[in-house]
């Protein structure tokens, strides 16, 4: 059949006439636009993951500088008896010239030619390290009369300087640092004493004051995002299941119900900063709730997941097919004992992968926290009870890293975006699990 | 306390009711009406929903009876220049929690603290010891109230406890008499767990009724405070915490209309594309693949990419039209990384996937057979789609586009990081610009004063914004809804 000779015709199937030819490459545009449309989309995902990857991974490492210092008896514990009590009244003013003696010992131990003063060197190190010592010696006071190698953080300019933020050019009208003590600092990386690495405290540390971003960190943030969602499942779920349960298997079909559901939808869509207000008028102004506590958190996110908790819901249940209802039904259970003993155990897969993914966009959620005030720097203690935990003031870790990003110190935007991986941390391993569930547990009828 | 209280009494009724259900036939389960753990149930819902409901009731309504007592009390004249009644309760509420823990600490009795006087006694000063600090020394009637404050709730409290459980303990009387044999539990129990249920239901009706109530309420009295000429018709944003600000909705509103434009014509085009090639030309495995990966910027928190506008996209576009003779355009037309258009392609970047996924089900929902047709007749896909399926699914596309738009009027974060701080009236999507919803942030963050209208301006914006979004999402929920039947 191939070699069948070829009658050339205008306008056959064979040869395209002009009008064919525009037409199909108008139907090849169209195409390329589609795909240039899913590209754009792709590539600004990329984009936005690159960057956060590239800018946030510095957050995780932290520049430290070893030092041996001594902890001499005669300064922190004059008295001699080893009094916990004592040694707590000796303030961070009291450990700063031990650090100074310090940095002067290793500077001369090494051979460093330099010409700044010991106060100098020590403002190399973290206005937070003097407080590090200090509760490192309040841990482990039969220490004391001994030199103890120490690593201290550095402060946030030799921490850029290390990772390339600072430069020699940059510093020039820059009042914490000089050039000089530049010099020291490649001399100490070049003898090993100043060495990027690692740091937890980022992780579990919590926040610190404009002074001292080297020493802040997520942890607290980290508590209070807990808290609330702990408030968040333990009201949303209870709730929304109750309410679809009602709305999809016993509500009559009426306008009361046809307002509930009409509502449901709208809630879903209306702007989460209503919701703040609604938390800043209802919880704190009018209930006297404590302001910035994550119980408030809590609710607010409580009543803007619902909507998504009740749709998903309310699909999953209408996924069970009605020969199970019949079923149930026809064995003698009534109507509450067919929904609670054979749907809802069916449902729950769904039920559970649609709340995790409410939960999810709860952890993510940052503008009505603003108005109930879960922003500004609270240098607390992680908290010790639950009630603890939930009433006193606490951030959350979108609030924190909005936190961080309104700092005029550009090495706090290194920790914003840090904080940015540890949340979609969070929220990739909150909607795989949904996933995963969803493939392990979906049934189809 | 009294929770638990009323739970541990609601447990022990179970016990004791389960246990007469069975004793009252002898043993013998099959003669009861239902299974024993319903007679269980019924006395553990007698008891604790009626309690557990007055004492919430009582906790919500108490305050505010307290509250409207105690501010008669307060003269005209103590609520001095510059000072609010709300100021004046929160003293009075500061000094009567001082007192309480005071007596909680042993530093004043509690006969001694009831008698306080402002004469012979420095409150301040005995307050401050137990750590309550207090912006100022306590005029007379201040005390008074505070007094009159305490006795209330004390009272209140006493009162609460008592009827709490009494109703607790009528409930579990209550069910322990109607145990018996014929007693219908289950329906009983099944009755009540309905009523549960539609409570749970309603809850959404009482935050829309919150939410409105909130912020009628302080819009009223914003608008008593404020002409709402000036609120709807100015031209000027100026709050000014001295007083008599400029405070109109209208460069809000053009900053917020402005920005949400910007981010339509970005996403509108992309998504609109993006649901095309997924629902006409790709293949199973390119969508399976493509559709999770865009919807993955939807769920990305908006915090991050007002991040991702303030220290990439911003320095980006500042690179591109400013930094004069450095930049990449050698124009000096952007100053600063907040700008309009900032804000609005970062926003645009974030709607893609709303567009896409919600146009993407709606092209789905055109009956192939239409598609058929037209090829039928010699059309070329694209020219199927554009003539046949998109005409068939506009009103849907129609309603997705204006979901997406109430949820780019509604966006915080991105504008709060990424638009600027300035209200202004202009064309050029390189300036500043401000929001509504910025400026809810900016007007309700920090201390705030709830009697001055440049706080309560804040909840006259948030009511606009409300029914801004309200009213799109209305009709787009209808257009969508309107059109899935048409085909169905």
């Amino acid at each position: 059949m191939s070699d069948t000779p070829v009658t050339k015709r205008k306008g056959s199937l064979l040869v395209q006439d002009a009008r064919t030819i525009k037409r199909n490459r108008a139907e090849k545009r169209f195409q390329m636009y589609g795909i240039a449309a899913i590209s754009i989309g792709m590539l600004m995902l990329v984009i936005l993951l690159t960057t956060i990857i590239a800018r946030g991974t510095g957050a995780f490492q932290q520049t430290f500088i070893t030092l041996n210092v001594p902890l001499l008896a005669e300064k922190l514990d004059k008295k001699g008896n080893r009094d916990l009590a004592d040694i707590k009244k000796v303030s961070t003013f009291g450990y700063a010239p031990l650090m100074q003696a310090a940095f002067e010992a290793k500077v001369a131990e090494l051979g460093i030619e330099t010409d700044l003063k010991p106060k100098k060197m020590a403002a190399l190190l973290s206005k937070d390290a003097a407080a590090q010592l200090r509760n490192f010696v309040l841990e482990n006071t039969d220490l004391i009369g001994e030199t103890v190698e120490f690593q201290f953080l550095a402060q946030s300019r030799v921490d850029g300087y290390l990772k390339q933020r600072v430069t020699r050019d940059s510093i020039a009208k820059d009042k914490n640092i000089n050039a000089t003590q530049l010099d020291l600092v490649d001399a100490l990386v070049a003898s090993g004493h100043v060495v990027k690495k690692f740091n937890l405290d980022f992780i579990i540390g919590s926040d610190a004051s404009d002074a001292r971003p080297e020493a802040a960190g997520m942890g607290t943030a980290m508590m209070g995002s807990f808290f609330m969602m702990l408030v968040v499942l333990s009201l949303a779920l209870p709730i929304g299941v109750a309410a679809s349960i009602y709305l999809e298997e016993f509500a009559p079909k009426n306008w009361i119900t046809d307002i509930i559901e009409v509502n449901i939808s709208n809630l879903a869509a209306v702007p989460s900063i209503v919701f703040g207000i609604l938390g800043l008028a209802v919880f704190i102004n009018y209930m006297h709730l404590p302001n910035s506590a994550p119980l408030v958190g809590g609710l607010v996110l409580t009543l803007m997941t619902l909507p998504t908790i009740i749709i998903t819901t309310r699909a999953s249940l209408k996924s069970v097919p009605p020969s199970i209802r019949d079923a149930a039904l026809g064995v003698g259970a009534s109507k509450m004992q067919s929904v609670f003993h054979h749907v809802l155990p069916l449902a729950a897969p769904g039920i559970l992968t649609g709340t995790i993914i409410g939960l999810a966009q709860a952890l993510g959620e940052t503008a009505p926290l603003l108005l109930i005030g879960m922003v500004g720097f609270i240098a607390s203690n992680p908290p010790e009870t639950i009630a603890e935990g939930l009433m006193s003031p606490n951030s959350a870790m979108p609030a924190q890293i909005y936190e961080w990003a309104k700092r005029a110190d550009p090495a706090f935007y290194e920790r914003a975006w840090g904080g940015i991986i540890i949340l979609l941390v969070f929220l990739i391993t909150m909607n795989a699990i949904a996933v995963l569930l969803r493939r392990r547990f979906e049934r189809r009828w | 306390m009294l929770v638990l209280i009323v739970l541990v009494l609601a447990s022990f009724g179970y016990i004791l009711v389960r246990r007469r259900a069975i004793a009252s036939v002898g043993g013998d389960q099959r003669i009861l009406h239902s299974l024993p753990s319903y007679y269980g149930s019924t006395a553990l819902m007698f008891i604790a929903v009626p309690s557990l409901l007055v004492l919430a009731l009582w906790l919500l309504i108490q305050p505010m009876l307290v509250q409207n007592a105690v501010i008669g009390l307060i003269p005209a004249e103590t609520i001095n220049e510059g000072s609010s009644v709300g100021l004046v309760m929160s003293d009075v509420r500061r000094i009567a929690d001082g007192l309480d823990t005071a007596i909680a600490q042993g530093a004043i009795t509690s006969v001694n603290a009831a008698s306080l006087n402002v004469e012979t006694s420095n409150i301040r000063a005995q307050l401050a010891e137990v750590g309550v600090a207090l912006g100022s020394d306590v005029a007379a009637p201040v005390l008074a109230a505070a007094q009159r404050y305490r006795a209330m709730n004390a009272n209140g409290s006493t009162a609460m406890t008592l009827s709490v459980l009494t109703l607790a303990l009528i409930g579990f009387a209550l069910a322990y008499r109607m145990t018996t044999a014929a007693f219908r539990a289950r329906n009983t129990v099944e009755a009540g767990v309905k009523t549960l249920l539609i409570l749970a239901a309603s809850l959404a009706i009482l935050t829309t009724v919150g939410i409105v109530f909130s912020m009628l309420f302080e819009s009223i009295n914003f608008f008593r405070m404020h002409d709402w000429r000036d609120f709807f018709l100015g031209s000027k944003w100026a709050p000014n915490f001295r007083g008599d600000s400029d405070l109109s909705i209208l460069p809000l509103l053009w900053g917020t209309l402005y920005i949400s434009f910007i981010a339509l014509l970005v996403a509108v085009p992309i998504g609109l594309f993006a649901a095309i090639y997924l629902s006409e030309y790709a293949g199973p495995k390119t969508r399976a693949v493509a559709k999770p990966l865009l919807e993955i910027l939807a769920g990305i928190p908006t915090i991050v990419y007002g991040l991702f506008a303030l220290l990439t996209v911003g320095p980006f576009l500042v690179s591109v039209f400013g930094r004069g003779e450095e930049g990449f355009l050698s124009v000096e037309w952007m100053s600063g990384a907040t700008a309009v258009l900032t804000a609005g392609l970062v926003m645009g970047i974030m709607l893609i996937p709303f567009v896409s996924s919600l146009s993407d089900d709606i092209i789905n929902a055109v009956p192939q057979s239409l598609r058929d047709g037209s090829f039928g007749l010699g059309a070329t896909h694209s020219e199927t789609v554009r003539q046949v399926v998109l005409p068939a699914a506009l009103p849907g596309i129609v309603g997705a586009i204006l979901l997406a738009a109430s949820r780019a009027i509604g966006e915080t974060m991105i504008v709060v990081l990424g638009a600027g701080a300035i209200a202004r009236i202009s064309l050029n999507p390189l300036e500043a610009m401000t929001t509504i919803t910025t400026r809810i942030v900016s007007q309700l963050t920090g201390d705030t004063n709830f009697a001055s209208p440049e706080t309560l301006v804040a909840f006259a914006l948030g009511l606009t914004l409300f029914v801004l979004t309200l009213g799109l999402n209305v009709i787009a929920l209808y257009i969508v809804r309107r059109y899935r039947e048409q085909y169905e």
